[in-house]
């Protein structure tokens, strides 16, 4: 970007600054620490120049907003258009219950749904299964039925309001749960707009909450991709999610590399069932964390979408609509801490910030209390305002990419981009995605990174306030959320009710027809709908799945 | 020479969360204790039939979706009139502070939240260690 004789004058002048005035300096006062390094051990420079981007050709490689290759943004007007969506990720106890909170989050200016489920119905099983013992509405909400989703989504305008849902496994039954219910209140599937996250590779990968081997779950992704460009075309049936691999303890690069090399396996898989590339790919989404470390994770993002138009467009793709990366983002939840759990509220400010800067479509910020129990109402509320300072009063959303062009935001997200490559070849070797799955090379990776975090942790070479620094005896005030303790209860009495009203030789010809197409390989949505329809249960519906595509078992390694 | 501590680090119920769970069972390792991992989604009933067949000295459980109240009692309860009563049984996650004193009553020596010092655990087992 710059002139050969321009550049050699700015190296001449740094080298003299370098000599003669930062070691002088350095000799007075030496540097805090002995290496600067971020989150994913890239070595941070004292200062950045001209010198470190000047490979960078502008139109190629960084473009305009809206145009390839989108690093500076997935829309032209971006947020001075419209802003994010607020979408706050959210679910316990019983389906009466998160209706509630629900409709809370709404009256308070939140503008999109996000659902959270209980462990049972994340695995595919009914409240009343024996497995499902203690963890009814624990970490979400419980929906074994079209009933329940029925009452999820009571008086809510789900015509106006997009809805996520943290489901995989069993994503393409939860899905009919929530089509079935607009079928049933006469809005037409045209109308409905959201994301189911179906990324069943990561949840091998990190999540691990997986039902079926990889083959048979990669044949019911690529059913909902093609049934829903098809038959649901405002919906994102799929949400690659970076997420939970952070979560897991990977960095930022692992983080990136791994989901974009999941979203790449995912439209190999599509195509080579025979689906256009330019018709389902700008259905895809995805989603990513927001850690801590500001500049890494905004340089992230941006690397994310370069990356991923360039990808696509090595697959054939022509329309911008496929070669744009649109995200979702969560701030980070391993990054709270238990202790002065106020704190956290500064943690997500700027973890939020950064997925502003870096351009995100639509964000939940966490609450301070979650490392403690499920967010209270007011914790909720406050992380929602958090947002909601952000877009309205900080002045960060009124021009697009602001930090586009600083020499260290574009040296990182080159070099981020840089060792995204690399991780992509190393899985190449293992024979793509799941061959590295099976060898647990992912897991391995991210196990590897974590103890290397919380062992700097332990030694402090990292700093996390409040926990090895700036400690302090505290009596802990924060209110924890109460569930009804009734809900269990009522629950799997619906369960049985419904079990005993439903017609019968309806419920039997509509799963035994699901069996034989799951023998099969036709697509197996309109089954999985009219099983739906006559009120299967979750568990029902997944145990034929079960018996046909068998179980996954993963290998324990640590 | 001292023999080796046993531990076993098991994932109860049907959470994913195993980021704290392999941490310490590396910790224990490196910190030369013989470890076992259950990996994820064991019922309590597994759980206490690996530690007999281990013959273990500890057991760590870990859990994250707040369902600990139920599944730690489970294992302590079955524990009972196993010849076990006196492994060494420890837990850690997302557990709030109110449930901690509930928990020990229970037989659960030592509850480990979010930003426990590795170090801390491993101390933590050389002392109580019983068997």
């Amino acid at each position: 970007m710059y002139e050969k004789r321009e550049l050699n004058k700015i190296r001449d002048k740094r080298v003299d600054w370098e000599e003669n005035c930062y070691s002088n300096m350095a000799k007075e006062c030496p540097e805090r620490k002995n290496k600067f390094e971020n989150l994913s051990a890239t070595k941070i420079k004292n200062v950045y120049t001209p010198e470190d981007i000047a490979h960078l050709d502008y139109i190629k490689d960084m473009g305009f907003p809206g145009g390839y290759p989108f690093l500076r943004g997935v829309y032209s007007t971006m947020y001075r258009g419209r802003l994010w969506t607020m979408r706050q990720f959210a679910g316990f106890g019983s389906a009466e219950e998160t209706n509630q909170r629900y409709k809370y989050l709404l009256e308070h200016g939140e503008t999109g749904l996000s659902v959270a489920f209980d462990y049972p119905t994340l695995y595919g099983y009914d409240t009343d299964n024996p497995l499902a013992r203690g963890e009814f509405g624990k970490c979400g909400v419980a929906i074994s039925s079209l009933q329940d989703m029925e009452i999820l989504f009571s008086d809510i305008p789900i015509d106006k309001v997009t809805t996520s849902m943290t489901i995989n496994g069993p994503a393409a039954i939860v899905w009919g749960f929530y089509i079935a219910n607009a079928e049933n209140r006469g809005i037409s599937k045209n109308a409905i707009g959201g994301t189911i996250q179906n990324d069943i590779l990561k949840e091998y990968i990190a999540q691990k909450s997986f039902i079926f081997p990889p083959e048979p779950s990669m044949r019911l992704i690529v059913d909902t991709f093609e049934y829903g460009f098809k038959q649901v075309p405002r919906w994102n049936t799929i949400s690659i999610s970076g997420y939970h691999i952070r979560e897991a303890g990977s960095t930022a690069i692992q983080e990136l590399a791994f989901t974009l090399g999941d979203g790449l396996e995912y439209v190999k898989s599509a195509m080579e069932r025979g689906l256009l590339i330019d018709e389902f790919a700008p259905r895809l989404s995805f989603f990513f964390n927001a850690h801590s470390d500001f500049f890494e994770e905004i340089a992230k993002y941006r690397a994310a979408r370069r990356i991923w138009a360039k990808e696509l467009k090595k697959l054939g793709a022509k329309k911008d609509r496929s070669l744009l990366m649109r995200f979702h983002t969560q701030t980070a939840g391993c990054s709270l801490t238990a202790q002065q759990p106020e704190i956290n509220i500064v943690r997500v400010t700027m973890q939020a910030l950064a997925a502003v800067l870096g351009g995100t479509q639509s964000l939940h910020t966490n609450s301070m209390d979650e490392a403690l129990a499920l967010p209270s109402e007011k914790a909720a509320r406050i992380a929602l305002r958090t947002q909601q300072i952000i877009a309205e009063e900080s002045g960060v959303t009124d021009t697009i990419d602001p930090l586009g062009g600083s020499y260290y935001i574009e040296w990182l997200t080159d070099k981020i981009e840089e060792e995204t490559y690399k991780y992509f070849d190393k899985v190449k070797r293992f024979g793509g995605v799941i061959p590295a799955i099976e060898n647990g090379f992912f897991q391995r990776e991210i196990a590897e990174s974590a103890y290397k975090y919380q062992k700097e942790i332990d030694k402090k070479e990292r700093t996390i306030v409040g926990v090895n620094q700036y400690k302090m005896d505290e009596e802990l005030s924060i209110p924890i959320l109460e569930m009804d303790e009734k809900g269990e209860h009522r629950q799997i009495n619906r369960l049985k009710k419904l079990r005993k009203d439903r017609n019968q030789s309806k419920f039997d010809r509509n799963l035994k027809r699901l069996r034989k197409a799951a023998e099969g390989d036709e697509n197996l949505m309109p089954y999985i709908l009219d099983c739906v329809h006559s009120y299967a249960t979750l568990g029902e519906t997944c145990d034929v799945l079960r018996e046909v595509f068998g179980e996954y078992k993963e290998p324990a390694i640590y | 020479m001292e023999r080796k501590i046993r531990v076993l680090i098991a994932k109860p119920g049907l959470d994913g969360h195993d980021r704290g769970a392999k941490i310490v069972a590396r910790a224990l390792r490196d910190a030369g204790m013989e470890v076992v991992y259950t990996g994820l989604h064991q019922t309590a009933d597994m759980i206490v039939k690996t530690a007999v067949q281990e013959d273990v000295d500890v057991i760590g459980l870990s859990l994250l979706s707040g369902a600990h109240m139920t599944l730690f009692m489970d294992v302590t309860r079955l524990l009972k009139g196993k010849d076990m009563e006196d492994v060494l049984v420890v837990g850690g996650g997302v557990i709030p502070e109110e449930d901690i004193p509930k928990l020990k009553k229970a037989g659960i020596a030592g509850v480990f939240g979010p930003g426990t010092r590795i170090e801390d655990i491993v101390e933590f087992v050389r002392k109580n260690v019983k068997r």
